[in-house]
């Protein structure tokens, strides 16, 4: 019989209970996957979570990170010293360096250039304007200007349009751009575009118009020398003017005595004469109309 | 009827459970080895109906994942005599083929090879009731085996039925649905001593393990050591343990007897040990190195060395012919074998068709032992080593091994034995919620 009180054997082969219940529990799948991917998953959020438990800690490690991005930013790589606008008059130059309002040198990370586009086309002499970053540290502002194509008389004063009726300017007398056309009347920068091809169908009575009047922002007025005055219907108003002319080079109609040419109905033109002409008519005539108002 | 029918009941339900579960554990716990090997369900044939012995005999439904052997402690005539030196050394078989397997196992199917086991041949009658057989009628043709008296602390462990017959007509398989008067039954009851089964029970539980199966080994080792034809025609396994030697014989692939004669290969060690004044560490290794059963002129001059480290030269120098080392060996293993002889005939093994003999078994690889069985037990001896399982490790395909390999095929494929079958109506108590289900079940 053995010793049943003596040490068991200095190595024994056999597992003990711990380590065969341990290996078990080891062999076991859930527990295999809870310890593997587990335990080091918490593990780890346990960890960032305890480092991210102080305000202070946190407001360090936000503040190294941005201090880390400033000083990349601030590289002399990215740094922008000089601004360079192309294709602007030199006062058109100034504004736009004025609306941007860059304080140079400045990394080209901080420079919004889609913000800094949109303010510069707010500028009213501005059509389009390209930015880019160039390499060198150069910031190109591209800019192409609108023309001034018309004269606008308003309520607020004497505006420059250009061919889409954008406002590119005011300016103080009609003297300083006396070569362009003129145009009155409310709403006339909304129809620019018509205004532009009236004044190009009238190129024959060119040098008796003296502008174009918007009447009730719906249709156009020609306004002579003298006084007459051609209305324009709101539908096709280019072919009556057309027409008018074309009355005038036939029967001299505008040399004559007569107020106003009315298109607005295109079946039935109506003339308005001065009432000299009007009263030389009648008496021809034999209508006496001394008892009437007519 | 006794705690042993309930548990093992349960253990065939635990034995389904670990195959839907798909891994399961052999364990072998033999005199000088504990084998375990870890078996996984995976073969096509895992989920089908189970419709006679599949393809490859079965064995395609399961593959060995791991294999572990370790010597055995505290076991000795393949019974377990030192407890918690045995659960030691079990653990570290169970340790070593998980780490083979990389899986871990819950139950375990275990033999043994002691404890005295008796065969017992039971007989019973049952007349019909309406001339066709039903699931019921066997049932109750079983219940109508008169049991024989065991005798006081023994439990049953194999109650296979192995016949039946229906009025004149016999070895009839599977007698559902046949039409006939009067249905009898033969059923072989295999009893062996209970506080063995409780020893091996409660070591296996130490160890976290669920029992779902036990079996005798000279039972495992026949079904895996005998050819087809030969379970047919009829044949005797001895499966020669270290302590102990096992005889099971079949015919018509069942097992009718089984015996186990307590002497097996570490007697013929301690014999060397006594004979030649050595330790037995080094009389096992001369018996396996040098041992024989049959002396030649040329074993006269093979001198062996013994070897010890006393410090005298004299004793440390000494050499022994072969011829003596076959001197010690033979007169034992002649012992063993006729000793199993004599059990063979005390069973009335020389009345079945076919006498083959099939040695198995680790003692079984001493060479000539052939030659000597045949002298001893007959001209129809043969050794056997067991079948070829998927996945078996080369170093366990040995005939030591066959018990552990037929351990695999029997939790594949497990003989249906008296309480798979369903319990009859009238065993139930009276009043009770399972014999009123039951008797919807069986009219409706």
């Amino acid at each position: 019989m053995q010793s049943l009180s003596a040490t068991p054997p200095r190595r024994d082969p056999a597992p003990s209970r711990a380590a065969y219940r341990m290996q078990r529990l080891w062999l076991t799948p859930l527990f295999r996957t809870l310890m593997r991917v587990g335990l080091p998953a918490f593990g780890i959020v346990f960890l960032i979570g305890i480092y991210l438990a102080s305000d202070a800690r946190r407001a360090e490690l936000a503040g190294g990170f941005e201090s880390m991005i400033d000083a990349f930013q601030q590289r002399p790589e990215f740094m922008v010293s000089l601004l360079s606008v192309e294709g602007a008059s030199p006062g058109l130059s100034d504004s736009i360096r004025e609306a941007m309002a860059l304080k140079l040198p400045l990394s080209s990370f901080d420079i919004d250039l889609g913000a800094a586009r949109q303010r510069i086309e707010t500028l009213d002499a501005v059509a389009k304007a390209d930015l880019r970053v160039r390499s060198g540290g150069v910031l190109e502002v591209k800019v192409t200007e609108r023309v001034p194509v018309i004269v606008w008389r308003s309520a607020a004063g004497l505006a420059l349009l250009d061919h889409d009726g954008r406002r590119v300017s005011m300016i103080q007398t009609r003297q300083d751009r006396a070569d362009l056309p003129l145009v009155a009347g409310d709403g006339a920068d909304l129809a620019a575009a018509e205004a532009l091809e009236l004044l190009a169908a009238a190129k024959p009575i060119l040098p008796r118009l003296r502008g174009l009047v918007r009447m009730g922002e719906r249709r156009w007025d020609l306004v002579l020398d003298r006084g007459q005055r051609i209305l324009l219907p709101t539908e096709a108003p280019v072919k009556a003017l057309e027409r008018a002319i074309a009355l005038d080079q036939a029967q001299k109609l505008l040399d004559r005595d007569v107020l106003s040419i009315d298109l607005r109905i295109q079946d039935r033109p109506v003339l308005r004469l001065a009432p000299f002409a009007l009263g030389e008519l009648r008496r021809s005539r034999g209508i006496d109309t001394s008892e009437s108002d007519l | 009827m006794t705690d042993l029918y309930q548990s093992q009941r349960a253990m065939r339900n635990m034995r389904q459970a670990a195959m839907q579960r798909g891994v399961i554990a052999i364990l072998d716990v033999g005199s000088s080895k504990i084998a375990c090997l870890i078996l996984r369900f995976d073969g096509p044939e895992r989920l089908r109906e189970q419709d006679g012995v599949g393809s490859m005999a079965g064995q395609s439904s399961f593959r060995v994942i791991g294999a572990a052997t370790t010597r055995s402690r505290g076991v000795r005539f393949g019974e377990i005599s030192v407890m918690n030196e045995t659960e030691r050394a079990i653990r570290t078989a169970v340790q070593a083929a998980q780490k083979m397997a990389n899986v871990r196992v819950d139950h375990v199917i275990a033999c043994f090879s002691g404890a005295e086991p008796r065969s017992y041949g039971l007989a019973g009658e049952w007349e019909l009731q309406d001339s066709v057989v039903t699931e019921q009628d066997v049932a109750r043709v079983l219940a109508a085996c008169d049991v024989p008296d065991i005798g006081p602390g023994r439990e049953v462990l194999h109650a296979q039925p192995v016949n039946f017959a229906l009025d004149h007509r016999t070895g009839l398989g599977d007698p559902r649905g046949q039409i006939g008067n009067r249905l009898a039954c033969d059923m072989h009851l295999l009893s062996v001593e209970a506080d063995v089964i409780q020893n091996l029970l409660y070591c296996i539980k130490r160890c976290d393990l669920e029992l779902a199966g036990i079996a005798s080994s000279a039972y495992v080792s026949g079904v895996s050591s005998l050819v087809e034809d030969e379970q047919e025609l009829g044949a005797a396994c001895i499966d020669m343990g270290g302590g102990s030697t096992g005889i099971s014989v079949f015919i018509k692939k069942h097992m009718i007897y089984a015996d186990a004669v307590r002497m097996g290969g570490d007697h013929v060690t301690s014999d060397i040990s006594k004979g030649l004044q050595v330790p037995l560490a080094v009389a096992e290794r001369i018996k396996t190195k040098h041992g024989g059963v049959h002396a030649t002129g040329m074993d006269d001059r093979d001198m062996i060395e013994i070897g010890a480290d006393s410090g005298d030269w004299e004793k440390d120098r000494r050499t022994v012919s072969r011829t003596e080392l076959i001197g010690i060996m033979r007169p034992r293993v002649e012992e063993i074998l006729e000793e199993a002889r004599a059990r063979l005939d005390a069973a009335g093994f020389e009345h079945l068709p076919s006498q083959q003999i099939v040695l198995t078994g680790g003692a079984s690889q001493i060479p000539g032992l052939d030659g000597l069985a045949a002298r001893i037990l007959g001209q129809r001896v043969r050794l056997g080593r067991p079948l070829r399982v998927q996945g078996l490790p080369q170093a366990v395909t040995g005939p030591a091994f066959a018990s552990a390999v037929g351990l695999c095929l029997f939790a594949a494929h497990p003989q249906d034995e008296w309480w798979d079958f369903d319990i009859p109506a009238e065993r139930y108590p009276a009043r009770s919620l399972k014999r009123a289900l039951k008797w919807f079940k069986d009219n409706w």
